[in-house]
């Protein structure tokens, strides 16, 4: 075959990506550090038009939003790369609020441990019920294991209902947080100050965004999305997948499992409520929502689905027949959520793909250095 | 075959990229670079490129689905640097055959032996492992993967970095990354698609796309590539192209199983061939034999042996 010069060129608008990519790195820093600085300073800045309606704390509510995007990060790990349903997933948060209020509340028999201290310890555990929940149904494919997985939300629901050390519907009392405190001697982390936690969860999120990032780009992330194409053609090609998805349900595990702890640790209190199968539905909505297997996307998606229902407090009672609504006009007109899937699957991929082609100016819309400054047609 | 063209007008490459140095190079100079192509795809190339001892042995290999026997006490061997041909009717079991020796089904009763030793019950990942790769019958490559992406999980198979590892980016990751990378745009040059190696696998046309099945295969490092009806869909001049490729990679010293229709490819390209019909092996011989062989011609041509004996 001769080498062609047929090359597909980008069709219609350039999406935010492809925009993205034309920028090198000091352009993307430039963009980046002030956004993240204004991320950081909006429960203080508390804009006119994000704040949200009295009885709704903003900073509160912008807690909520953080919590449901570190929710998202780890629920895509599991559904968007690897591309195994689970419904299941409020399980794991269920287990890292427990664990956090079973090693920080008063109204534990056990030994009480520092608040950060039980973060890792809250997605240790929370991997080994991973590992528990993974081996025996992760050879189970699509619907069997969506079913499989929203068995398990159920079962943890039920043992928080009537175990008797998990305190049912009285709960935990208390629940630690984080050390330190103010000038006037008051906690700096407490439950009606949403801004301190606010900041813990965004520094989380970037800190799991660039540990997750570093998976994706790696033969761990390269293997994911193959099981998610073509399964038995991964493994013919050498992959092992059942490592490899035990891996994705466990690293969604622990991430889902410090979200929980997290908001233990803010509410301060644990108790059986909250952890049905709604939630559930509800996370795996941000993630379907903005994109899955895109992390910028269920980002969004998070964010929209733990903050409109905060903002507009009169339509709060309706989210789930709203965004059930949204979900089925998405699915018709765009299957892939608000952003579709989109992954960097290679460490030097952006040099790669540059040697290769030129400068990078013109690269089919595929490509992950996409640019195509005159493209379109 | 034309391949289809997505409606996408053609586009000079860009100046100065590696897509566009090969257009643009003289007769000599792409020998060179075909000879350093080369070097990377075969680390081993000191693999006697002469037909050798036996690299592979199906022994009695039987396969049932229900009622209905695929495969039937079929017994044959490949030598190693050999290209063999498997050929026969339709449904005769040829896939199957495939499916059986790389562990998609578990073989009724036989089994397979690779460098004399059992494949037996191993998973379908560690018999890649072991040296054997496959493209097959349908495309079937990771759709929303870049070429390159698709050839750099081949490599994966040979790779060492643990989840940790990559969590951290520990120094072999980055050592595995480069490699990997090096090694894929080799061997997207090698079967001559490493021009839209940045496009998403699912928008490549055709042709491009059963050439890719071949690249991420050679990515495993095999010591046994099998072929399932590489060129099926092709036109005589793609056919005549796919050809050179087969043989250049068995210069490079793979050893190729070729599962093919087209008699013209297969009589040109290996250098024996085993025939089945209804799941029996009914000829095994060289080209010219296979050819002169009546029970070959009535099984192809539908006549019951008895009319040609
Ligand atoms: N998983 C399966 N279950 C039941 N029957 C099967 C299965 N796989 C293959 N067969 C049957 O086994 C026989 C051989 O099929 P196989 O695909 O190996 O043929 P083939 O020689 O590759 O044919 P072709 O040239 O059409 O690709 C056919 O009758 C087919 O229907
Ligand atoms: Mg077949």
């Amino acid at each position: 075959m001769t080498t062609t010069t047929t090359k597909t060129t980008t069709s219609g608008r350039r999406s935010l990506s492809e925009w993205w990519n034309t920028l090198n790195r000091p352009q993307q820093w430039a963009i980046l550090i002030p956004l993240v600085v204004f991320i950081y300073a909006l429960p203080v800045l508390n804009p006119p038009i994000l704040t949200t309606e009295p009885g709704y704390d903003f900073p509160i509510a912008m807690f909520e939003v953080a919590r449901y995007a570190l929710i998202a990060i780890g629920l895509n790990v599991v559904v968007g790369q690897a591309g195994l349903l689970d419904l299941g997933y409020v399980g794991f948060f269920a287990v890292g609020a427990y664990v956090a209020a079973l090693f920080t509340s008063p109204d534990s028999m056990l030994t009480k441990l520092p608040f950060l201290a039980v973060l890792p310890i809250a997605m240790a555990i929370t991997m080994v019920f991973g590992v528990i929940l993974g081996s025996p149904t992760l050879r189970l494919r699509g619907d069997y294991l969506a079913i499989v997985t929203l068995g398990f939300g159920e079962i943890v629901r039920l043992l928080a209902d009537n175990l008797e050390p998990l305190r049912g519907n009285q709960g935990f009392q208390q629940v630690g947080h984080p050390p330190g405190t103010n000038a006037d001697g008051s906690a700096i982390f407490n439950n009606t100050d949403g801004t301190p936690w606010y900041w813990l969860t965004v520094t989380i999120i970037i800190l799991v965004l660039m540990l997750v990032g570093n998976l994706e780009r790696s033969r761990v992330g390269r293997s994911w999305v193959a099981i998610r194409d073509d399964e038995d053609a991964a493994s013919i090609m050498g992959v092992n997948t059942f490592k490899f998805k035990i891996w994705a349900f466990v690293i969604g595990a622990a991430i889902g499992g410090l979200s929980g702890a997290l908001y233990a640790g803010q509410l301060a209190f644990v108790n059986n409520q909250k952890f049905d199968v709604v939630t559930s539905i509800l996370f795996l909505a941000a993630v379907i929502l903005g994109g899955s297997g895109n992390k910028v996307g269920v980002i969004l998606g998070a964010i929209i689905v733990a903050y409109i229902p905060a903002r507009f407090l009169g339509i709060a009672e309706y989210r789930f027949l709203i965004f059930g609504l949204a979900l089925i006009v998405l699915m018709i007109f765009r299957p892939q959520g608000l952003l579709g899937a989109r992954q960097r699957l290679l460490t030097y991929g952006r040099q790669a793909y540059q040697r290769l082609l030129g400068k990078g100016e013109q690269i089919s819309k595929d490509a992950p250095v996409a640019t195509d400054k005159n493209g379109g047609q | 075959m034309t391949e289809p063209n997505n409606g996408n007008g053609p586009e000079v490459p860009a100046e100065g990229g590696l897509a566009a140095e090969l257009a643009h190079m003289t007769e000599a100079e792409l020998i060179e670079h075909e000879a350093e192509v080369a070097e990377v795809v075969a680390p081993d190339r000191e693999i006697a490129v002469e037909v050798g001892e036996t690299l592979l042995d199906i022994d009695n290999l039987t396969m049932r689905f229900g009622g209905l026997t695929a495969l039937d006490s079929v017994s044959f061997g490949i030598r190693r640097g050999e290209i063999l041909g498997l050929i026969g009717p339709n449904g005769a079991g040829k896939t199957t055959c495939f499916n059986a020796m790389t562990g998609v089904y578990r073989p009724t009763s036989g089994q397979v032996l690779l460098e004399g030793k059992p494949l037996g019950k191993l998973a379908k990942h560690n018999i890649t492992r072991r040296g054997i790769a496959r493209t097959f019958q349908n495309i079937r490559l990771f759709g929303e993967m870049t070429a390159l992406e698709n050839v750099v999980v081949g490599t994966d198979a040979r790779h060492k970095t643990s989840v940790m590892g990559a969590l951290v980016r520990s120094p072999r990751h980055f050592r595995e990354e480069k490699e990997a990378i090096e090694r894929a745009m080799a061997l997207l040059d090698f079967v001559g698609i490493v021009d839209r190696a940045a496009d998403k696998a699912k928008n490549l046309p055709y042709g491009y796309q059963r050439r890719l099945e071949i690249a991420r295969a050679l990515a495993t490092e095999p010591k046994l590539l099998c072929l399932d009806e590489p060129a099926a869909g092709f036109n005589p001049i793609e056919k005549e192209d796919l050809m050179g490729l087969i043989r250049k990679i068995r210069d490079d010293g793979y050893t190729v199983l070729l599962i093919e229709h087209d008699m013209k490819l297969v009589m040109g390209v290996t250098d024996r061939i085993v025939v089945l019909e209804f799941g029996k092996k009914i000829a095994d011989g060289a080209p010219s034999e296979i050819r002169e062989n009546p029970s070959v011609i009535a099984a192809y041509l539908g006549v019951p042996d008895d009319d040609i004996a």
